[in-house]
């Protein structure tokens, strides 16, 4: 049976020092290409989960596959460089290193992983032109480009980090809630260029937000408190 | 990815916190001049002490302490509890292996100023710092019974030219307490070129003047009633009857233990003689707790430079936090994150060293005539001592150990942390 682009079985993870799981999940699959809206109440563990599927955090039992590696089976240089080959990453705000040009911040993937500067360069002939491109889809003029991140106002710069999550085509593109610091209009234009674009990079999309008036948007949706086991064991533990 | 490329992420980085930074750096090259500094001045110190004397294998006084021997004739501090009587002055120069003596008479001054009396075998003879020979800034040796050559900080201090006429005072108190030698004023034929040693300090007459100016005196105060003017004084018999002390110089080194043993056994009265350098490395055991503290001091500056080192780099990573969770999260490797920390701890403190190595630089040249004038200490400025290369070894492992520290926490934090900063 071909492998889906994010398996996760059986997964228990607790935080060092805590007794009880913060999460228990039986089963979970993302595919290749997917839209999956995650939902849930403020420290339900959504953040956790997402540190869990990039890899960053691994489970006390169980098994997180991306791409069809295991992230248990890989060692810490080995995950790091498999999380920037496969994952783009958008947080909630503050993504941007302030320092550096809205270009240069895009580029950032591509210094760190040969695969995804391949793939710029396939995809756009340099990595140059790859970010330009996905700026321009991101609907930022070339007049900021070059502007340093943080002259750039919070649309902008999430926009950017969309734009540096998708560079280079990853499997999996992540965003912890990236819209909570926009207003309503601004929130919904983010929402149309970035499904665009993950549409066209061809990335599965792993959206977390506690606002569920996107979710229709999204080709899934989950509510985590649903099936996480630990929750429904344990109450309000989270 | 390339070092190039982390190399300028860093400077980037850097100059993006430049003020805060900036300051680092000040301290840094605070600690660095603090630190050199102490240890240029404790260096040189001691070897502008042990130049005060050089070239003069044996010093010969009246038993005492070598130490005191040391402390009066060479640095003309405290007085001799003895004199050693003429004819062994004459004796010592007819010892076998001797090539000169240089008779010293003490015990006057010149408002603070110590008065030594000699011959003109000590211009000959004695020599400072490196075997340097003693040279007139201005005017002429003392040829005249009552002519005076002056060093030149005597000279700088009390506005002294040649051709002035001072008068000198008996014993070594700044005040005078009317105990004075006006009657038989000197006038000044010449001035000594620097030498920072205590001959800067001193004013020279010869053996006979020194004589003639105590000729009309017994037991330190003038006979009443019977003073003899200074024409008439120059006509007296003014060989003197005893010196305080005497530098003797061999013509061959190696002569100097059998010398010294005939000085100590000399038969007519009780001498004795000791090695310059000996008494040197001996009278700097006793001053030594200075150096020592001197050396507590630096290593007090030091702990306390890197402490404030580390702590400007702790308190930067919470700043930094969440940009280093960006470079996580965009694939950058924990050992990348404590590279590029490392980097920038070890670029920051040698920066830091390098301005206050020039800084101190700068405040050597500024300051020296001015410690020159008022210590008698010139500050080396070019040759780095082995202590002062430990050191800066030391300052630059401990900044770079600094900045390790919250590179381990940064990398500690971005495991905690999971790609999100909780802050």
């Amino acid at each position: 049976m071909a492998h889906s682009l994010l398996e996760l079985e059986d997964l228990r993870f607790a935080w060092p020092g805590c007794a009880q799981d913060c999460l228990h999940i039986d089963m979970l699959r993302v595919e290749a290409g997917e839209t999956v809206f995650l939902h849930g109440p403020s420290g339900c563990g959504k953040s956790t989960l997402l540190s869990l599927l990039a890899g960053v955090l691994l489970p006390q039992s169980g098994r997180v596959a991306l791409g069809g590696v295991h992230w248990g089976d890989l060692r810490a240089g080995a995950r790091d460089r498999h999380r920037v080959d496969q994952v783009g990453y958008i947080f909630q705000q503050f993504n941007l290193l302030p320092y550096l040009s809205a270009l240069d911040n895009v580029l950032l993937p591509c210094r760190f992983s040969t695969r995804r500067r391949e793939a710029a360069a396939r995809a756009a002939g340099s990595p140059q032109a790859a970010a330009q491109r996905w700026l321009a889809g991101m609907g930022l003029d070339a007049a900021v480009w070059r502007r340093p991140a943080h002259t750039l106002s919070v649309g902008q710069q999430q926009r950017v980090a969309a734009a540096r999550a998708l560079i280079g085509q990853p499997g999996l593109v992540i965003a912890d809630e990236p819209t909570s610091a926009l207003d309503e209009d601004r929130r919904d234009v983010f929402l149309d260029l970035l499904l665009a674009a993950c549409a066209e990079a061809g990335s599965a999309l792993v959206f977390v937000s506690h606002d569920r008036r996107s979710a229709p948007r999204f080709a899934r949706q989950i509510a985590l408190p649903a099936i996480n086991r630990a929750a429904q064991g344990a109450g309000e533990h989270a | 990815m390339s070092r190039a490329f982390l190399l300028g992420l860093a400077w980037r980085s850097a100059w993006n916190r430049r003020f805060t930074l900036a300051l680092t750096v000040l301290s840094i090259a605070l600690s660095t001049f603090m630190l050199l500094g102490v240890e240029r001045v404790r260096t040189d110190l001691r070897s502008s002490f042990g130049a005060a004397v050089s070239g003069t294998d044996l010093i010969v006084g009246a038993r005492t302490g070598s130490v005191q021997l040391l402390l009066y004739s060479v640095f003309h501090v405290g007085a001799a509890t003895n004199n050693i009587r003429w004819s062994s002055v004459e004796a010592l120069e007819k010892l076998r292996g001797v090539a000169w003596v240089v008779p010293l008479s003490l015990g006057d001054s010149h408002r603070g100023f110590p008065v030594l009396g000699t011959t003109a075998a000590y211009f000959e003879h004695f020599r400072y710092g490196e075997r340097q020979p003693l040279a007139l800034r201005e005017g002429q040796r003392f040829r005249d019974l009552y002519e005076v050559v002056i060093g030149a900080e005597l000279a700088d201090r009390l506005g002294y030219q040649v051709g002035q006429r001072i008068a000198l005072s008996h014993g070594m108190s700044e005040v005078s307490l009317g105990a004075s030698h006006a009657d038989k004023p000197f006038t000044i034929s010449g001035i000594l070129a620097r030498t920072g040693t205590p001959v800067d300090r001193t004013a020279h007459i010869s053996l006979e003047a020194m004589e003639a100016i105590h000729v009309d005196w017994i037991a330190g105060a003038p006979l009443p009633g019977r003073s003899i003017d200074a024409e008439a004084a120059r006509a007296l018999q003014l060989q003197p009857r005893s010196v305080t002390a005497a530098l003797v110089g061999l013509h061959n080194r190696a002569a100097v233990f059998s010398v010294q043993r005939q000085v100590n056994g000399f038969g007519a009265e009780p001498l004795m003689s000791v090695l310059p350098g000996v008494a040197l490395d001996e009278l700097w055991d006793v001053v030594g707790a200075g150096e020592q503290a001197l050396l507590l001091m630096s290593a007090l500056v030091a702990l306390v430079s890197m402490a404030g080192l580390m702590s400007v780099i702790l308190a930067g990573l919470n700043e930094r936090r969440r940009e280093l969770a960006v470079l996580r999260a965009v694939g950058a490797g924990p050992w990348q994150v404590l590279a590029l920390l490392a980097l920038e701890g070890m670029l920051l403190t040698l920066a830091g060293m390098a301005l206050g190595i020039v800084a101190l630089a700068g405040a050597v040249l500024a300051f020296n005539p001015w410690l020159q004038a008022h210590f008698g200490l010139t500050l080396q400025l070019g040759q780095i001592t082995s202590m002062q290369g430990l050191l800066l070894g030391g300052l630059l492992l401990a900044g770079w150990l600094a900045s390790l520290l919250p590179g381990w926490r940064a990398y500690r934090l971005s495991l905690v942390d999971g790609l999100s900063p909780r802050i």
